[in-house]
């Protein structure tokens, strides 16, 4: 079993298309949709977790690709540019997940990627512009 | 009463390489394993930091004469306006000056992307600004506009001045209204979903000498990674903060108003800041050396973030239309944990003055220190109220 989270970027012309339905009926995978920005004819992006069998997990991302959906890995979507973070921890209590969190007693900030939802509140809430999102990114 | 040391016999060993510098954090571990006494007859400087935002901080720049001469009534530094009201090139760019075309807060809440602040960010990282300047022309000054690319070390003078710095405490900022607030104090979220505060506590200057007994006018100091000087008592100096037992206020208290070269300056140390909603803002880092001339002011530097106490403030209602006092308070230990108890709710607490910066500065003055690079400067004069 595998457990992934992944971004879904779709086309205006596939928008409307129920590719979710399909991933669950035809390759037996769990979809846990995490944040969507779907509107009628524009292009639309879903951030999902997907649980199931790496061998579906795969043939699923397959076809996707072959209806046109472009996927890219969560992890791209938001970047911590540490060099331009001073540490402050203003991000730590309105990051949702916990993924940006203060290690104590250092006070350190950590970006941990495998939490990121990439909800992007984060973007707001860092005033040293520390946080970015990268949406051009695409791996297969 | 054990044995007191005075600035020049400190001065001299740090010279001969030979002082015992710590920083305010190493201190606390140090007395409490080897008591005040001792710890006071071995230490000669304690290092301090404190790394927020600062808003009240700008620069006076003096940008030089072109070509003919030009008596600058209006000018814009990478469409950041500065004050223009002294002398022809002289100029005073604010840390929360913003674009005119900024939209503000007409699009709620406003992102404030680039002002002053960023331009002092900019200017010491080294990168080339826009200068656009107006003039009405005199027969001395005939020149009516000027527009040209310049670098800081193209300036003629760059001299960074802080109305108001290093705050001895401030508020730690709560929202108990229903809608997410967004303040200087960073986003608040509603009905207490967070308390963030803003000092480095038991690392930060005036918490460790809580009755300015060293620390006055003329004071040399770590200014943005380069030497400053405390200039004069900061705007809203409040030296009759009510205090507890260790001295430290439990109440925004005593500031300091700081001068220093921006052109020794580092942007490691002097960032430009968003505050969504807000405004812009300049982090500054500070540092102010502590000289132990007796027991009492070890035993100063030596205090604890559990011992440190910032009044709890409402920021929907209570601090902005001025109603109502405070909410109680909160020591630093406990806002540092990341959980504080307000009226039974457990909130998340959040800094908005970075600990790690405070720590790194403290860091890097003890280095200074240890390698004769930095000696301790005795006031020309007590601030008010400490004298």
């Amino acid at each position: 079993m595998i457990r992934k989270k992944v971004v879904l970027h779709f086309p205006a012309t596939l928008v409307e298309q129920p590719f979710i339905y399909y991933l669950i009926r035809d390759y037996q995978l769990m979809v846990n949709i995490l944040r969507a920005n779907i509107n009628p004819r524009k292009e639309g992006r879903l951030i999902v977790e997907i649980n199931g069998e790496e061998g579906d997990f795969n043939e699923g991302i397959d076809w996707l690709s072959a209806q046109g959906v472009r996927i890219t890995t969560l992890k791209q979507q938001i970047i911590w540019r540490e060099d331009r973070c001073t540490h402050c921890g203003a991000c730590t209590v309105i990051c949702p997940t916990g993924a940006l969190y203060l290690q104590r007693p250092e006070m350190i900030v950590h970006f941990d990627e495998n939490k990121c939802v990439a909800c992007e509140h984060c973007l707001k809430a860092c005033p040293a512009k520390a946080m970015e999102t990268l949406m051009e990114n695409t791996t297969g | 009463m054990g044995k007191t040391k005075s600035y020049e016999e400190i001065n001299e060993k740090i010279k001969s390489g030979n002082a015992v510098v710590v920083t305010a954090e190493e201190v606390i571990s140090l007395v409490e394993e080897e008591g005040v006494k001792k710890t006071a007859s071995k230490v000669d400087v304690v290092t301090t930091g404190t790394f927020g935002p600062m808003c009240s901080s700008g620069v006076i720049l003096n940008v030089g004469h072109p070509q003919p001469r030009i008596k600058i009534s209006e000018v814009y530094l990478n469409d950041v306006p500065a004050y223009t009201g002294i002398a022809a090139v002289d100029l005073y760019l604010g840390a929360t000056s913003l674009p005119e075309s900024d939209p503000g807060n007409s699009k709620y809440p406003g992102e404030f992307s680039y002002g002053g602040a960023h331009v002092i960010e900019d200017l010491v990282a080294g990168k080339e600004i826009n200068l656009e300047a107006y003039a009405y022309g005199t027969d001395c000054y005939p020149r009516e506009k000027w527009e040209t690319k310049m670098r800081l070390e193209d300036m003629q003078e760059a001299i960074l001045f802080n109305p108001r710095n290093a705050y001895q405490n401030y508020n730690a900022a709560v929202n108990t209204s229903d809608r997410t607030i967004y303040t200087y104090m960073g986003i608040l979220k509603p009905r207490m979903g967070n308390i963030n505060f803003s000092t480095a506590g038991q690392l930060s200057p005036l918490f460790n000498d809580p009755y300015l007994k060293t620390i006055g006018i003329g004071t040399s100091i770590f200014l943005g990674g380069g030497t400053g000087y405390v200039a004069w008592h900061g705007t809203q100096h409040n030296p009759h903060a009510p205090r507890v037992e260790n001295g430290t206020p439990k109440a925004p208290g005593a500031t300091l108003s700081l001068v220093g070269n921006l052109k020794q300056m580092q942007s490691r140390w002097l960032r430009g800041l968003s505050y969504l909603g807000y405004g812009v803002s300049l982090q500054v880092g500070m540092g102010v050396p502590i000289p132990i001339l007796n027991e009492e002011i070890l035993q100063y530097t030596a205090v604890k973030d559990e011992d440190i106490y910032a009044p709890i403030m409402e920021y929907s209602r209570g601090f902005p239309y001025k109603e109502g006092s405070n909410l109680g308070w909160v020591s630093y230990g406990e806002l540092k944990s990341g959980i504080v108890k307000i009226e039974g709710q457990e909130v998340p607490a959040a800094p908005l003055a970075s600990y790690a910066g405070a720590r790194e500065i403290a860091e890097t003055l003890k280095t200074w220190i240890q390698e004769g690079n930095f000696t301790l400067t005795r006031p020309a004069a007590a601030l008010p109220g400490f004298d």
